[in-house]
């Protein structure tokens, strides 16, 4: 496989002089017919027109080449000229990388700033990566050791939170000739010299490689660790795992950029890499002015210092829109194989999936469902079939996890694009609008989502956190599904024709829905919420529930149990600090049993005739109270 | 230009002439996108755009429409440029036609430069994140939706309610707190009667703003092909007015819906896949190419901050045309129908409605210090009452408890006296704020659970 990659990329050589110019044809929109191209492969990149607009290639008629051109094509003109450039569309790899923003074909949007402005002209030519930075690089060879694929060469301190490990390039091996010593080094600096059957070859820090083409691997193995997102609706009720994949589908103003920003500020993920896919260029300036200044949980150091931003926002190209997720996953795998645990978010697949539309459509294809093409499902797998936790070569381990946005038009999840990313995806995060419009947030309906990793992670949440998670989750999965259940007939018949436990029901559910399933994103400690205290935060809700519905059993009235002063304290734990949380808890936790042991006292002074069973059952009912705090 | 087009070729071999669409065969060097001049049998002069262009045949969109070209002495020559409206600093008092020319009877503008009407993308790291807030004095608006500078927000509409009065009282009131400077006002109409140019025209004379305003007209009787560049050159416009002159401009789009049934026409009579109820697959990234150049960049003065208008088809919010824009723009102003019935003006429902610039537009020293709290408990305590309300309307208001009667009565209140306000009538940030609070003292005070303890000591209403 890794072979055969090898010669598809040199066997692409560079073309002759006379065979590699063609002619363009016909233009319209982003896509151009040029002739004279014999000999041009698929995916081939070219440089169309006088001023070398970037284009790939993607179909092929006898001497026809028709090519998707990722910049506008206003002004190009049938007989201006078509090169090619041997090479199918590629990334450089190399330390420089994070904290970056690039356009979907790795141009560096800073850059261009510097080379054109603020705006973006077409054929602007800015290298994706500094040439000219010296590398402080630590070698790990000697001098006569076999290396393979995979091996370590040596290690360079990308940021303070990443070092990036300089590894064999794939398809590559043989005897270490030469390395170098520790030292500054720039990107093109050969570092080590590989021996082998061949011959010798120089190794620098840099590597190419095809975004189309997934890096190679050795096996993938099962998903089985949390990713820690601090979002209580994802990691309580719906937790993807690392090397998992996650879909968020949700009509507008659901929140899915929201979520997505989340994901990437607070997951305990070594890399992120943010793909903003025809999406606003708001966003992507936000995330670019937030992340330098926001502290990473996990490390203390700005969440800049871990990030690769890709942006091809909505009114950019749209081919280049095409190809940015495939750019953004080619990195990702790149930093996977160095061992990481990698998140993408990829905001918005669906307007990736226009795009394939819009190309499909000017090469007239026959459309499949809505006017995309027939192969949208394989290739929104081949896509997400990128991610997962994976044996590498160099004998290490590494994940990817991959989260997509959904944009389903009008909001309906019947949709092709949402239903075919369904059919790949494990996990599924639905946002739902009547929600959003009550403003509950995030606005992930419990009903629909749903986690095939459950079974995995519990193990995770148990060991780590506390041993009765699994049966906490399942009691408040089933409170919830009896709200739902129950609002059915409340719509029918009101309030009080329940009975009271269900009535209680009603307002533990609300609780739950309310404190707990609802995070302010824009609160400063609500925005992250770690798992030990989102589980003792669901705790007390849940003794709540099950302490109240004893009272109730007591003779305590619902209205008495909705009035209790603790819930406005239970509404509030979601703003305690992580230094105070503990403390407050436990606090909480004793003012509402003695809440609860007072409107049970009061209880046996109005109405003596129960006094005797009454007494005894209170006393009971604080032996297991006082047991349930320890 | 004109003497380079003098020597340009005039080509006679017209094809075809379909909808708004012309073949010409035999033509040489000809560019996508390029404009041609179009000269009828009747000696008319009318533009058009190269949309496909091959080595020897070229397909054009016809500005003015195809009426009276015919195939024999219709003659074409294209002008080596694609479409560009000139800009300079004499743009503002004036008024445009679809085509760029100027029809106030006042003589031709002398441009500095003549723009690319399709304008480049913004690079995402020249932008500076819009967060200064804009004060409406629209209550709705300011306390729960709040505009900022540089944010794409548009309006929601349906036919017969009143969105053109609300966006002139927007035109109007809207100031940044602290500041003198007025907006410029960039207005563009696509396909409105001229009943409604009239209206916003009668209103920026008496107001004073139309010397500050510069209007492109393209009325319900013009060529509806012309609603696809009319809102690119008012967008030209702007873009010179905020990014060159550092002005702060409002963009006024209306309607939008006009303006993607011209796309859909010319998709149509191209004979494309069609997408979602017939409108094109590109529809998400031509409108994208429209709303994105709202904006502030970072290091200039000047802004765009956008109202697009548009009404929806049979008030159906999942139609392809407020649907692709509410994923494009920075929330949604919704009209409710409801809401207008009941006399409740601006019937802007605040549940549909969205502002995702909001959280960083306000807060202590842009607005108030309470105002995010207050507002997430106006939606939560108006959302029960909503509840409320259709529980009522099964069971009868004597089933409800004391607790569910206060919500029920805050929700009437809540509509008729921070929803509805006058159309002259603006309100400070400081006014709606406070009418918030005593709005809310109608239900029980430790139900202000979304309020943070500190703003109910220091506001709630003795």
């Amino acid at each position: 496989m890794v072979e055969e990659i090898e010669e598809s990329i040199s066997r692409m050589e560079e073309p002759s002089e006379e065979e590699g110019e063609g002619k363009i044809i016909h233009v319209a929109g982003p896509v151009v017919e040029a002739d004279n191209l014999r000999g041009a492969e698929m995916y081939e990149v070219v440089e169309v027109g006088e001023e070398g607009l970037i284009g790939e290639v993607i179909e092929l008629e006898e001497d026809v080449a028709t090519i998707q051109v990722y910049e506008e094509t206003g002004g190009i003109k049938p007989g201006e000229p078509v090169k090619r450039t041997g090479e199918p569309l590629s990334l450089e790899l190399a330390p420089g990388l994070i904290e970056q923003i690039y356009d979907g074909i790795q141009r560096p949007l800073e850059g261009i700033v510097e080379e054109a402005g603020d705006f973006i002209r077409r054929g602007v030519d800015v290298s994706p990566l500094d040439e000219e930075k010296e590398w402080e690089f630590k070698p790990q060879v000697e001098e006569g050791d076999e290396v393979e694929h995979g091996d370590i060469l040596g290690v360079v301190e990308e940021t303070t939170t990443v070092d990036h490990k300089v590894m064999v390039p794939p398809g590559k091996k043989g005897v270490v000739k030469e390395i170098v010593s520790i030292g500054e080094y720039t990107i093109n600096d050969t570092i080590a010299v590989l021996e082998n059957e061949d011959g010798e070859e120089e190794i620098s820090m840099k590597q190419r490689w095809p975004v189309r083409v997934g890096r190679p691997i050795k096996e993938k193995k099962q998903p089985g660790e949390i990713l820690v997102t601090g979002q209580r609706v994802l990691d309580t009720f719906f937790p993807l795992a690392k090397g998992g994949t996650a879909a968020i589908p949700g009509g507008f103003g659901t929140g899915k950029t929201v979520i997505q920003h989340q994901l990437a500020k607070w997951s305990d993920a070594d890399i992120v890499v943010y793909v903003g896919c025809g999406e606003r260029g708001n966003e992507m300036t936000e995330v670019l002015r937030d992340f330098p200044e926001l502290e990473d949980p996990w490390t203390g150091e700005p969440l800049m210092k871990r990030t690769v931003l890709i942006a091809n926002t909505s009114n950019m190209p749209v081919a280049a829109r095409e190809a940015s997720v495939f750019s953004g996953i080619t990195i990702a795998e790149y930093y996977r194989d160095m061992g990481y645990n990698v998140a993408l978010m990829a905001d918005s697949t669906s307007r990736w999936a226009e795009a394939l539309r819009e190309i499909s459509g000017r090469l007239e294809e026959m459309p499949g469902e809505e006017g995309f093409p027939a192969y949208l499902a394989s290739d929104l797998a081949s896509f997400y079939e990128r991610a997962g936790i994976c044996e590498l070569h160099g004998n290490r381990e590494g994940s990817i996890s991959v989260i997509g946005a959904v944009s389903p038009s009008g909001g309906d999840f019947s949709e092709p694009v949402t239903q075919n990313t369904l059919r790949i995806v494990q996990v599924f995060w639905a946002l739902d609008t009547e929600l959003k419009n009550r403003r509950h947030f995030p606005a992930v309906d419990w009903l629909t989502s749903y986690s095939l990793y459950l079974d995995e992670v519990s193990d995770w949440w148990e060991e780590n956190v506390n041993e009765h998670w699994k049966s906490l989750r399942r009691e408040t999965m089933r409170l919830l599904e009896k709200e739902s259940e129950l609002e059915e007939i409340v719509q029918l018949v009101g309030p009080d024709a329940l009975p009271p436990s269900d009535q209680f029901a009603l307002q533990a559910a609300r609780i739950i829905r309310e404190d707990f399933l609802q995070q302010n994103a824009f609160h400063e400690v609500d925005t992250f919420c770690e798992p030990e205290k989102q589980f003792w935060m669901l705790h007390l809700m849940m003794a709540f529930y099950s302490t109240g519905l004893e009272a109730l059993d007591e003779g305590v009235t619902v209205d008495e149990l909705a009035s209790m002063d603790i819930l406005e304290k239970i509404s509030r734990m979601s703003n305690y600090p992580s230094e105070e949380w503990e403390r407050r808890f436990n606090k909480i936790e004793m003012e509402m049993n003695e809440e609860f042991n007072e409107l049970e006292e009061s209880l046996e002074l109005s109405s003596p005739v129960d006094e005797e069973s009454g007494a005894g059952k209170i006393s009971l009912s604080a032996e297991e109270v006082s047991l349930e705090e320890e | 230009m004109a003497d380079k087009s003098s020597k340009r070729t005039e080509y006679q071999n017209v094809t075809e002439v379909s909808g708004p669409l012309m073949v010409v065969e035999g033509i040489s060097d000809v560019a996508y996108d390029e404009i041609a001049k179009i000269k009828l049998p009747s000696g008319e002069e009318r533009l058009g755009q190269v949309l496909e262009a091959e080595s020897n045949r070229a397909v054009l969109q016809v500005f003015e429409g195809t009426r009276g070209l015919d195939t024999d002495d219709t003659s074409v020559q294209f002008t080596g440029e694609v479409m560009k409206f000139g800009v300079s600093d004499e743009l503002l008092g004036r008024v445009f036609n679809g085509i760029g020319e100027p029809i106030d009877g006042s003589p031709d503008i002398i441009p500095d430069e003549r723009r690319n009407i399709e304008g480049n993308p913004i690079n995402p790291s020249a932008r500076e994140y819009p967060r200064e807030f804009i004060q409406t004095g629209v209550s709705t608006i300011d306390g729960m939706l709040t505009l900022v500078r540089g944010q794409k927000l548009p309006i929601f509409s349906a036919s017969g309610l009143p969105h053109n009065s609300v966006a002139a009282q927007i035109a109007r009131q809207s100031k940044v707190l602290g500041e003198e400077e007025e907006f410029a006002v960039v207005f563009c109409a696509m396909g409105i009667t001229a009943e409604e140019a009239n209206f916003f025209q009668k209103d920026f004379e008496r107001t004073g703003a139309l010397e500050r305003s510069v209007l492109f007209l393209n009325l319900a009787n013009d060529p509806a092909i012309e609603r696809i560049i009319i809102p690119r050159m008012a967008l030209t416009a702007a873009e010179y007015l905020a990014f060159d002159e550092g002005m702060q401009v409002l963009v006024i789009l209306t309607d939008m819906t006009n303006y993607c049934e011209a796309l859909r026409e010319i998709a149509a009579a191209r004979e494309e896949v069609p997408g979602r109820r017939g409108y094109p697959g590109y529809m998400y990234t031509d409108l994208a190419s429209i709303y994105e150049r709202a904006g502030r960049i970072l290091d200039r003065e000047g802004s765009i901050t956008m109202i697009p208008i548009l009404t929806m088809p049979d008030d159906d919010i999942t139609h392809p045309i407020p649907d692709l824009t509410g994923y494009i723009t920075e929330g949604q102003l919704v009209f409710s129908r409801e809401l207008h019935r009941k006399g409740i003006r601006p019937p802007i429902t605040p549940g549909e409605s969205l502002s995702r610039l909001m959280e960083e537009g306000i807060g202590e020293e842009r607005t108030r210090e309470d105002h995010s709290d207050v507002s997430n408990q106006l939606y939560a305590a108006y959302a029960e009452g909503l509840d409320l309300r259709d529980l009522v309307a099964v069971v009868g208001e004597e089933a409800l408890s004391e607790r569910d009667k206060l919500y029920l009565d805050f929700a009437e209140k809540f509509e008729e006296r921070f929803i509805n306000q006058g159309k002259e009538e603006d309100r400070s940030i400081d006014g709606t704020l406070d009418l918030a609070w005593e709005l809310l003292t109608n239900i029980p005070k430790k139900d202000l659970k979304r309020i943070d303890e500190k703003w109910i000591g220091k506001y709630y209403p003795e």
